[in-house]
Formats: C-alpha cells, sequence, structure tokens
C-alpha cells in the first residue's frame, strides 16, 4: 500500500469515486471561476478593474469576518440569527463612545469587541447550558439588539468618525518598498502568499502519501494549487495597480489563516466537529460539550462585534438600521460554502470562498445595472442551487 | 373451543438471516396464549408477520384466521379483522390527550368535522371498561406509563378488538401497574377477547395463561397446554435457552489478581419520572485480570447501570462511591471518569459511539486528544501513526485509515470503538453488547481482544443478553433484574437455567 507503484495503480480506477467524493470542494472552486468569468464578460471587465477588485473586498470584508464564525456555529450545529444586529448595535455603540463621550479609539474598540463577547456569551449561556435552541436564542437577539441600537442612537443617525478610526476600513498599507504604483507591498504579499500556500499543501501531501492516506490524483492536486497561487499574484497585481493592500484585507486574511489553523489543526476545533456530527458520542468520549457550544457563541459575538467596527468605519456614520439583514448574508455563504444544516460539515475556506460568490455577484449584477428585485431572486436561487447540488451529491454517494 | 388463528410453517427470512422457521402456533377462540423466548428469538418477527408488516407474500407458510385464509397486505388489513398488536413501545402521542390518542385515524366525525361530546362519551365508555378513572381530555404526557398501557388498550377495544396481541406490555410498570393490567387481561378474556402475551416474566405467564408457545433461534421448540399439564417455570426456561454449546470462545489462562473497581450502594433515579428507582443499591467489583459478565433481559438496567457509573451520563439523584485501585474516585463526568481509568463501550455505537461521516483516524483519537496534540494543537503525523497502530492491532479491514467509519462494516465499526477506548489507556473496560449485530467471526477477535485486555492486567465488564456469551468469556456473572443484582456466579457453577432462574424468580 505504501509503494508508490501500488499506489500509482490504484489512482487510475479510484480517480472517478474521488471526483464524486470531493465533487462539493471543486463545486465551489469552480463556481467561483465560472461566475468571475461570466461577470467578467458581461461587465466588459469592469469587475476585474483594479478599483472594483479593491472594493469588492472593502465591500465584503465583513461578510467575510463573520461567516469565520458563523461557519463554527453552524458546524457545531447552532444558528445565529443575531449577527446583523449586533453589528448594528456594535456601530452604535463605537459612535456613541466616540463621538459623543469623546473616548480614544483604541479603547472603543476594545470596549467594544469586549461587548461583542459579551453578548455572544449571554447567547451561547442559553443555548449551551439551558438547552435552548439557537434559533430561538438568536431570534429574540435580533430583536433586543436591533431595539438597543435604536435605543443607543436615540433613533438618530451618529457620525462622523475620526479619521484614525476609518482606517479600520477603508486604509491602506504603505508601500515599504517606495515604488508607489504598482504597489510592490501588494505584489509581494500575494507572492509570498500564494508561495506558502502551495508549500504547506505540498508539504501537508507529502506527509499523507507517506502514511498511504492521500487519494488526491496528482494532476488534480497540481491543477487545484496553480489556480489557486496564480489568482491570488493576479489579485495582488490588480490591487497593487491602484492603491495596495487594504488595511481590512490583512486582518480579514491573517484571520481566515487562524481560523482554519484552529478548525484544522487544534483539539478545540476537532471537538467542535465531532459535537455537530455526533454530540452524544462526543459527550460519551468525555468532550465538554457545553463549554465547547458556550465558546463558539462567545467567539461568534467577537467577530460580530469586529465586522460592526468595520463596516461603521467604512460608512463613517453609525444609524439604527446599519447590518440590517447581514445575518442571511453570512448564513447563505456558509451554506454554499458547503456546510451542512445538521452540523459536523464544512470548511473555513470554503465559507470565504462562499462569501465572495455572494460579493461578486452583489457587485457584478449591480454594475450590470440589475434591479435589486432580481438580485434577491438571483441570489437566493443560487443558495437553494448550492445547497440541492449538496443533497444530490450525498445521496449518489 | 373452536381455533382462532392458525400459523402453519411460518418462515421468513432477511438478507442473510432466517428469523423464522416452519414456526407453527394455533391459538384457541377465548384462550391467553402466552408466546415466550429469548431476545431475538423471533417472537415479534412472528407477530409482524400476523398483522400484516411483512404483508403476504414476503413469508411462506400460512395464516388461517376464524376459519379463512389470512392475506394481510398491511397493517391495516389485520386491525380491519379486529388483530390488534400493542407494541413495547407505545404508539401514543403525549402531546394529544387519552380521547385524542384514543380515536387518533379514526376520529368520531362527520365531514371531517369531529363532534366532541361523542368522542368523550365513548371515550368514559372505554375507560370504564379498563378501568382508568382519569378524565377523557387529560393528556397522555401527564399519566404514567402503567395508564399509557391501559389507553393502548382502550384504543384496541376502540376498534372491536378480537384478538389483542401485547408485547412485553409489563415491561416498564411497576408490580402494581403489572397486577392491574393482568387482572384486566383476564377480564377481557370473560369478554370473550382471545389474546397474545408476549413476555419474558415466566411468574405472569404461570398466573394467566392458558396455553404457551416457546420460540427458540427462529422456530416453536414447544407447545404446553396448561389447562391439561402442571407446568413448571424450568420446564419453560429449559426449553427456552435448550440449544447446544459449540466451542465458539477463544481459551484463555486465567490470571486473577487483586481487586481492581469495586462499586458500592449505587442507586439511580430516571431522569423524567423522578419517582422511580432505575438502579437499586447495586453493589459489585472486577479484580484485575478478570471479566465479569452483567448478564439479564433488555431493560433490567444494565445500561443504565454502566452509564451512571460513566461519568452519569445517564439518570439523576445518583448516589453511591465507585473505588478504583483501592481509592474512593470522583466519575461524577465523563472527563473524569475517563480520567480515573474507566472506559464505557455504547451498545448502541451508531448513535452513541462513533461520528459516522468522520474517518477512523479523528473517531480513534477522540476520546485522548491530547494524546496526540501538543498545546492543543494536533499533531497530525501523530494521529495517523497512531490510527495506523490500532488499525493493525485490531485488524480494522479497511484500505486506508482516512476511510469514513459509515462505511465499515458493524465488526470493523465495533473496533473502531473499541481502539478509541483503549487508546485512553483504561484500566477497566464496561463493553456494553460488544458483539451485538456483528458476524461470527468478527465476534471471535473482539472475544480474543477482551482476552488479550484481561491477560494485560485490565479489569473487564461484559453486559450482555446472550447467556451462552457469558457463560463462554466471564469468570464471574452478576445477574441483574429490575434495577438490582439479584444473582452472583462462579463461571464454574453457572449455566443457562441458573441464570434464568434468577432472572424469573420474584
Amino acid at each position: 500500500m505504501n509503494t508508490p507503484e501500488e499506489n500509482a495503480g490504484q489512482s487510475k480506477p479510484s480517480i472517478r469515486s474521488y471526483l464524486t467524493l470531493r465533487m462539493r470542494d471543486y463545486g465551489i472552486l469552480l463556481a467561483l471561476i465560472v461566475i468571475i468569468a461570466f461577470f467578467q464578460i458581461v461587465t466588459d471587465g469592469v469587475l476585474m478593474r483594479p478599483v472594483n477588485i479593491t472594493n469588492l473586498f472593502l465591500q465584503n470584508s465583513y461578510v467575510i469576518i463573520m461567516a469565520l464564525g458563523m461557519l463554527m456555529i453552524i458546524v457545531a450545529g447552532h444558528i445565529d440569527l443575531s449577527v446583523g444586529s449586533i453589528v448594528g448595535f456594535i456601530g452604535a455603540l463605537a459612535a456613541v463612545l466616540i463621538v459623543q463621550w469623546n473616548v480614544p479609539v483604541i479603547v472603543t474598540i476594545f470596549a467594544c469587541i469586549f461587548a461583542g463577547m459579551l453578548i455572544g456569551a449571554w447567547q451561547g449561556y442559553w443555548v449551551a447550558y439551558w438547552k435552548i435552541p439557537s434559533f430561538i436564542v438568536t431570534l429574540a437577539g435580533m430583536l433586543i439588539f436591533r431595539g438597543l441600537s435604536l435605543w443607543l442612537l436615540n433613533g438618530q443617525s451618529v457620525g462622523p468618525f475620526p479619521s484614525s478610526f476609518q482606517l479600520l476600513s477603508t486604509g491602506f498599507v504603505p508601500d515599504i518598498f517606495g515604488v508607489g504604483k504598482p504597489n510592490m507591498t501588494a505584489l509581494a504579499a500575494g507572492i509570498i502568499a500564494a508561495a506558502a500556500i502551495v508549500y504547506l499543501a505540498w508539504r501537508g501531501r507529502a506527509r499523507n502519501v507517506a502514511y498511504g492516506i492521500e487519494d488526491e490524483p496528482y494532476s488534480f492536486f497540481l491543477g487545484r494549487n496553480i489556480i489557486v497561487a496564480a489568482v491570488l499574484v493576479f489579485v495582488s497585481w490588480k490591487l497593487a495597480s491602484f492603491r495596495g493592500l487594504p488595511n481590512v484585507l490583512v486582518s480579514m486574511a491573517i484571520l481566515t489563516v487562524i481560523y482554519t489553523f484552529i478548525t484544522e489543526s487544534t483539539t478545540f476545533g476537532r471537538r467542535v466537529y465531532a459535537i455537530g456530527g455526533n454530540e452524544k458520542a462526543a459527550a460519551l468520549s468525555g468532550i465538554n460539550t457545553r463549554r465547547l457550544n458556550f465558546i463558539v457563541f462567545v467567539n461568534m459575538g467577537m467577530l460580530a462585534a469586529l465586522a460592526g467596527l468595520v463596516f461603521a468605519a467604512r460608512l463613517n456614520i453609525a444609524t439604527p438600521k446599519a447590518g440590517n439583514g447581514f445575518e442571511l448574508d453570512v448564513i447563505a455563504a456558509v451554506f454554499i460554502g458547503g456546510a451542512s444544516m445538521s452540523g459536523g460539515v464544512g470548511k473555513i475556506v470554503g465559507a470565504v470562498v462562499g462569501a465572495f460568490i455572494m460579493g461578486i455577484m452583489n457587485n457584478g449584477m449591480s454594475i450590470m445595472g440589475i434591479g435589486i428585485d432580481y438580485q434577491q431572486v438571483i441570489k437566493g436561487l443560487v443558495l437553494l442551487a448550492a445547497v440541492v447540488f449538496d443533497v444530490y451529491n450525498k445521496n449518489k454517494a | 373451543m373452536t381455533t382462532l388463528l392458525e400459523m402453519k410453517k411460518i418462515t421468513k427470512t432477511f438478507p442473510g438471516v432466517k428469523a423464522l422457521s416452519d414456526v407453527d402456533l394455533s391459538v384457541e377462540e377465548g384462550e391467553i396464549h402466552a408466546l415466550v423466548g429469548e431476545n431475538g428469538a423471533g417472537k415479534s418477527t412472528l407477530m409482524k408477520v400476523l398483522s400484516g408488516v411483512y404483508p403476504h407474500g414476503s413469508y411462506e407458510g400460512e395464516i388461517h384466521y376464524a376459519g379463512e385464509l389470512a392475506t394481510f397486505g398491511g397493517i391495516s388489513d389485520s386491525e380491519k379483522k379486529g388483530i390488534i398488536i400493542i407494541h413495547q413501545e407505545l404508539a401514543l402521542v403525549p402531546q394529544l390527550s387519552i380521547a385524542e390518542n384514543i380515536f387518533l385515524g379514526n376520529e368520531v366525525a362527520r365531514s371531517g368535522v369531529i363532534s366532541w361530546p361523542d368522542t368523550y362519551q365513548k371515550t368514559e365508555k372505554l375507560l370504564r371498561k379498563v378501568g382508568l378513572k382519569d378524565p377523557p381530555a387529560t393528556l397522555v404526557e401527564k399519566i404514567g406509563v402503567g395508564k399509557q398501557q391501559l389507553v393502548e388498550i382502550a384504543k384496541a377495544l376502540s376498534k372491536d378488538v378480537r384478538l389483542l396481541i401485547l408485547d412485553e406490555p409489563t415491561a416498564a410498570l411497576s408490580e402494581s401497574d403489572s397486577a392491574k393490567l393482568l387482572s384486566l387481561l383476564l377480564e377481557l378474556k370473560q369478554q370473550g377477547i382471545t389474546s397474545i402475551l408476549i413476555s419474558h416474566k415466566l411468574n405472569e405467564v404461570e398466573q394467566v395463561a392458558d396455553s404457551i408457545t416457546v420460540i427458540r433461534d427462529g422456530s416453536s421448540v414447544a407447545d404446553i397446554d396448561c389447562r391439561k399439564e402442571e407446568v413448571s417455570e424450568a420446564r419453560i426456561i429449559q426449553a427456552m435457552v435448550g440449544r447446544a454449546m459449540e466451542n465458539r470462545y477463544p481459551d484463555r489462562e486465567r490470571n486473577i489478581g487483586q481487586e481492581l473497581m469495586s462499586v458500592k450502594d449505587w442507586t439511580v433515579w430516571h431522569p423524567e419520572q423522578t419517582d422511580r428507582k432505575v438502579i437499586k443499591s447495586v453493589q459489585f467489583n472486577v479484580r484485575a485480570g478478570e471479566i465479569v459478565g452483567i448478564a439479564g433481559l433488555m431493560g433490567s438496567g444494565r445500561t443504565e447501570l454502566a452509564m451512571s457509573i460513566f461519568g452519569q451520563s445517564y439518570g439523576r439523584n445518583i448516589s453511591g462511591e465507585v473505588w478504583l485501585g483501592g481509592q474512593k474516585v470522583d466519575v461524577s463526568t465523563v472527563p473524569k471518569a475517563i480520567f480515573a481509568g474507566l472506559a464505557y463501550v455504547t451498545e448502541d455505537r451508531k448513535a452513541l459511539g462513533l461520528v459516522l461521516d468522520e474517518p477512523i483516524t479523528k473517531n480513534v483519537t477522540l476520546a485522548n486528544l491530547p494524546g496526540v496534540s501538543k498545546y492543543g494543537v494536533l499533531n497530525s503525523a501523530e494521529e495517523t501513526k497512531t490510527s495506523e497502530y490500532y488499525r493493525k492491532a485490531m485488524n480494522i479491514r479497511t484500505p486506508t485509515v482516512a476511510q469514513r467509519v459509515v462505511n465499515l462494516s458493524g465488526g470493523n465499526q465495533q473496533k473502531v470503538v473499541l481502539s478509541k477506548w483503549l487508546f485512553t489507556q483504561p484500566d477497566v473496560l464496561i463493553l456494553d453488547e460488544p458483539t451485538r449485530g456483528i458476524d461470527v467471526g468478527a465476534k471471535f477477535e473482539i472475544y480474543s481482544l477482551m482476552n488479550q485486555l484481561a491477560a494485560e492486567g485490565r479489569g473487564v465488564v461484559m453486559i450482555s443478553s446472550e447467556m451462552p456469551e457469558l457463560l463462554g468469556m466471564c469468570d464471574r456473572i452478576y445477574v441483574m433484574n429490575e434495577g438490582a443484582l439479584v444473582g452472583e456466579l462462579d463461571a464454574a457453577e453457572a449455566s443457562q437455567e441458573r441464570i434464568m432462574s434468577f432472572i424469573v424468580r420474584k
């Protein structure tokens, strides 16, 4: 089994079975490429303009940040409907602290993130220790925190924020190479990231092959990595020819790496998947399911607060309506990314790609001038199609 | 007396298993006919054939009912003829009232509009017949299991029952409720209703049955007419268990050491029915290198005992002490129980033992993730190495450890569960029905593994419904019945008859 000859001999007939098993992983990558290509053509290339790509990241940053937490919530077998309201509430809190009370920006940021964790703890407490269904708890939270943001802001919009706060969302990393245009920092970051991803994938594969548990055909492995690396370098080139790396993209990328690590390489992440896969078996294996469920909600509250800050910084004003309906975008992104409603299944990368699919569709359709009415219909159909595709594959396998 | 039901040479096969072979059953009009046999002997299958759950054509043999050949295509066909079956798990909707439950699917209605006065009136009449005094509007969840059983019977009466089949009706009932139910059966008999009673409790059978059919391994092995001959429990027991023992158990050298675990005065209350004691002051011990069996019927409290010891995973108001290696240990949560050196292999490996959609690797390490990680970061090379080790050691048949466990056979799944617990390095393993649903070859492997564990000086507790397996494997056997340990036998003096007599003795 461990000799290369045997592996090579085996890989031929297994490509097909491998594909059916991993249809989802490739399917979403394929879907992303198709959607990009489609909008690139119908918008006459506007989609891929440097300014638009930069905008894409700025517009979707908060959805992606929240999708990281939502993925863990859904993997653990729960749902969080309140994140949109938390975004609004935290934005309002930041505005009141900074604009009305003149609290320093850095203090406000930490206070807001702490407030988000408290909100998560409040909801997690009921879900984890009282076994109240998360749908109910967070539906209540959706109303409670929307109401509280209205109360905080007295129903008014509060702003603008000082420029140091706006940097959270609209700032760019300065070009350390001093070239200016194209921005060499952005390009270098893209190339380094691509190299790192390929290196890690190659190392992981080598280890799996040594244990004889690698099932991805070499050609697929190669193709997948070339595409990922090429996309990264391409995007960083586009960013470099506009204003460089947005701050929020950097934090997003760092967060994505951290959460991928947590979900795939820590005992904590493993236990969250086990809880979602079979909570009773997990509990009987000595896993403290209540504490883990609690932490997952605290984490979601923290990320929702961060997203709330980023969103407020981007709009430069806090309004009582901020974040309305965000929960749906976030949840849709996670499900498009391949997570399962029944828990135990889903990947961080999938959720991020799912968020990009939603974001590119929003962006592309807006450029095309499609009305908000049709946009919603189309987004709904795409979400449904993604999940139907999932279920179809699962039944076939 | 006329014969109401005559089942002739009934044979029913499932893929790979012959559940019934040439079973004969003859029930006379107006009698109470008992059907007895071990778990899995085929009693329930036979009743499913009779009631049409397995429709005509899916079995061989003939059923003659009320003078004609019966060809039921489903339950509704047999119900129309007055054959009503009451299953062990009651088919009542807890959130509906007694009246609503009785007429569920059979509502007293005109063009779809329910007439509540008529419903309540009829319900009251039926409740009087079964001796239930609760108002018809009472929700079923508010009354106890005993009364729920009566509601089921009232429901059967509402359908003009002629042949009433009760599957283990007293299994979940207290003694006084059981007595009430049995006297109701006798009353119904006066009214001309024929019953088939499936029961493990031979004292009950003796008390009410007019005739008895014993089923063993899918065949009817004895017909006893209680009206003509004196029936002794011993005779029934012998018929129930009288099968030849083959040498299906690996030999082992017994090397039994000091006491390893002892459980003292263990008492557990039911998690929902707060006035019901499930485990009653149980004491037992396990020595190093010893395999101790716990025999008993399903529902006797064996699993509840094991799960309540393993981190209080079952029950409430648990009291008693657990001693391991001469020290009193805290087993109040699962992590603490694992830390103390306990492992519990569940009887329901799919629902409670495995994360089915995950690969072997992740299942094997689940109970001991610190063993493959540092500072909370998993070492996946170490993890793969560990599961590879167990794949070879346990002979898990799979191409790679990346295989998802849902794709494994029952025997291999069980080996994954065992691997998971061995990786926690336990001192005492409690194995709950470790060979249920796995084939003979895998069984032998699991027995060999148990012997090996004992040889390493661990203690093994084996819970099983299969008495031959207990007799073949254990050094000592405790017999459990209705939440209490009612007997303790050394392997040398144990026999199926002796175990059974402990169980059926009141």
